[in-house]
């Protein structure tokens, strides 16, 4: 068994043969042409024709995969129509009396070089776009058809990379999956597979090569792994999850897109929890509202310094932006306790829950707290982007936090820096401190979210890693929901909302409870929340 | 010559498909349409330049019309700007 790892793209399991996708490889030679009026003429006859065929695929692309997927093919017709692109192919031919081939494949060369310096990830992803086009005029000026894929069964599809026209080419009753040595999760293929709901895994590297055609494999999209050649015991887990994901998928058609409502009308947001940039794909996928809580310590964790502003921006921006105008809650660092990273140089604690982390680090180290709320303010410039703090006991600890928030403005603004001054700003109920002083707290903040295994840990005073603890903890505790139920009071009587999004959130046996409380949202793992919308919908 | 300034809020900028669309509607007038940010500047009419210019969400751009239909352009344009993104 061979394992290569990937990229996700979809998740999902596909099991089949591979088959490599085979394309007629373009020779472009330079040759000297004396009648170049004709050759200006040839080129524009392939233009013409190129575009024709371009309007056919826009119509089955409108049928396959919705309209929004296939005004790429609307693009790919304009730039055929760019004067800029046809001038310039016109005048290497009159000008170098060369033949029209060169030229195109000249032009397209250079146009792609422009969107591959670009500073933006999607931009640079088009110069594909530019190679698909002209690509085309290649293939009509040669006189090749599109060679494509030729199978009698379903086949997971191999190939170097495949462009927009080539996917919806393909024949989707045939296709189990994708395979890519290249490419980005931002190319048209990556979007196309996961709207037509196909496995994919992208950027497999030189590993995946062509003597693996008609070799049996597996796809697990979840991790981006292919497998060929599976063994046994590979192929029973793989079989197990591509069931447990056909029976989610089955549930999620028939709650995709419905209303997180009560048979009584109440409503509810149904958010997710995600710990890192790749979750958010799980995120859609599963038809979740917003982010309840996305977890910044991964960028402290994965880090062997302290993670730069520009890097931090760039993350939070992607979700931000992914989750298009959804609304995205971030969490600042909240490191400590359990959580330790090395060049902190934090000191050894005899009770580290206890201790110095989170709010408290930020607040005795501002300037560690100010990298990441300007980067964090910098991006609330690109999507939705709430910000909650942390392990907060006071309503001291808040102004202090709003006053760096305000200092971080005040920064951006005199730099002449976009973001949204009306981002809103919410805490951690966690300690049964906040919970008991929560009226004051609403009153300096737009939402609360209650972190329940912690505000859990601290009331009962239990350790939550000591397993010997086990039968001493009663996670349905009264007085843990008390410290909710009381939370919840509070927040409403100053016209706040209030949002769970610890464990509990997701434990169905207390979702009526949260609903009897007027819960606002609940925020859990990805893969909980077409679970909760049915007990919602069921309630 | 007629001109407008406006602050892109589409989360996306002026990414292929909206790109796309301006440079429809900039072929609906028969004036001379420029789009530009910052120094650079590009015709509206065609795709290459428009998706070159990368502008984001945040970002002022400005555009310019000249021509028999400048008036009905502009205003075209902005209603266009302030619909899509």
């Amino acid at each position: 068994m061979i394992t290569i790892k990937g990229k996700s793209v979809f998740g999902g399991v596909s099991i089949g043969k591979i088959s490599f996708y085979k394309r007629n490889e373009q020779v472009i030679k330079r040759l000297h042409i004396e009648a170049t009026e004709e050759e200006v003429q040839r080129f524009q006859s392939a233009r013409a024709t190129a575009i024709e065929e371009l309007k056919g695929l826009y119509n089955k692309a409108m049928e396959d995969v919705g309209e929004a997927n296939a005004a790429i093919f609307e693009i790919h017709q304009m730039m055929l129509d760019d004067l800029d692109y046809i001038e310039s192919i016109e005048n290497i031919i009159r000008t170098q009396e060369v033949n029209a081939e060169f030229a195109v494949a000249t032009t397209a060369d250079n146009f792609a070089q422009m969107f591959a310096s670009m500073d933006d990830a999607y931009m640079q992803g088009r110069a594909a776009d530019v190679k698909d086009v002209s690509e085309r005029i290649l293939n009509i000026l040669s006189g090749n058809c599109n060679a494509g894929m030729v199978a009698d069964e379903p086949v997971i599809i191999a190939a170097d990379d495949l462009v927009p026209s080539e996917t919806v080419q393909l024949d989707k009753s045939k296709v189990l999956g994708f395979a890519t040595m290249y490419g980005s999760s931002n190319s048209h293929t990556s979007i196309l597979a996961r709207t037509m709901n196909i496995p994919a895994v992208i950027g497999l590297g030189n590993e995946l090569s062509e003597q693996f055609d008609g070799k049996d494999a597996i796809i697990d999209g979840f991790t981006g792994t292919i497998y060929i050649e599976p063994d046994e015991e590979t192929m029973t887990a793989m079989k197990k999850k591509q069931e447990e994901d056909l029976a989610q998928k089955a549930l999620l058609d028939q709650l995709r897109g419905k209303e997180n409502i009560t048979t009584s009308g109440q409503k509810v947001n149904v958010y997710a929890n995600i710990g890192n940039v790749a979750d958010v794909g799980l995120v859609l996928k599963n038809d979740g509202g917003g982010i309840g809580l996305f977890r910044s310590e991964f960028l402290y964790l994965e880090s062997e310094t302290f993670p730069t502003e520009e890097e931090q921006f760039t993350a939070y921006k992607q979700v931000a932006e992914n989750m298009a105008g959804k609304k995205v809650i971030i969490r600042t660092l909240d490191i400590g306790a359990d959580k330790q990273v090395d060049y902190f140089n934090l000191d050894k604690e005899e009770n580290p829950a206890l201790g110095y982390r989170a709010i408290r680090i930020c607040l005795t180290q501002p300037e560690i707290f100010k990298t990441q709320l300007r980067a964090l303010y910098r991006a609330s410039a690109f999507g939705n982007i709430s910000i909650m703090f942390p392990m907060i006991i006071s309503v001291d600890e808040v102004k202090k936090v709003k006053a760096i928030c305000a200092e971080v403005m005040e920064e951006l603004t005199a730099a002449g820096i976009p973001f949204n001054k009306d981002t809103e700003l919410g805490i951690m109920i966690e300690t049964p401190a906040a919970a008991i002083v929560s009226r004051d707290l609403a009153k300096e903040v737009d939402f609360f979210s209650v972190g329940t295994n912690d505000l859990t840990q601290y009331t009962l005073a239990i350790d939550r890693q000591n397993l010997k603890l086990d039968p001493f903890c009663d996670t349905h505790h009264p007085a843990v929901l008390a410290l909710i139920k009381m939370s919840a009071e509070n927040a409403h009587a100053e016209g706040k909302w209030i949002g769970i999004c610890g464990e509990l959130g997701a434990d169905l046996e207390l979702t009526e409870q949260f609903l009897a409380m007027g819960i606002d949202e609940l925020s859990v793992s990805p893969g909980m929340i077409l679970p909760l919308r049915k007990k919602i919908r069921e309630s | 010559m007629k001109e407008l300034k406006y602050v892109i809020t589409d989360p996306e900028g002026i990414h292929a498909r909206p790109a796309g669309l301006l440079v429809k509607k900039a072929n609906e007038f028969a004036s001379a349409v420029k789009i530009g940010k910052g120094e650079k500047s590009a015709d509206a009419k065609r795709i290459f330049g428009v998706m070159g210019l990368g502008v984001k969400k945040g970002e002022e751009i400005f555009m310019t019309t000249e021509g028999e239909d400048e008036d009905a352009a502009i205003a075209g344009l902005e209603a266009f700007l302030k619909e899509n993104l």
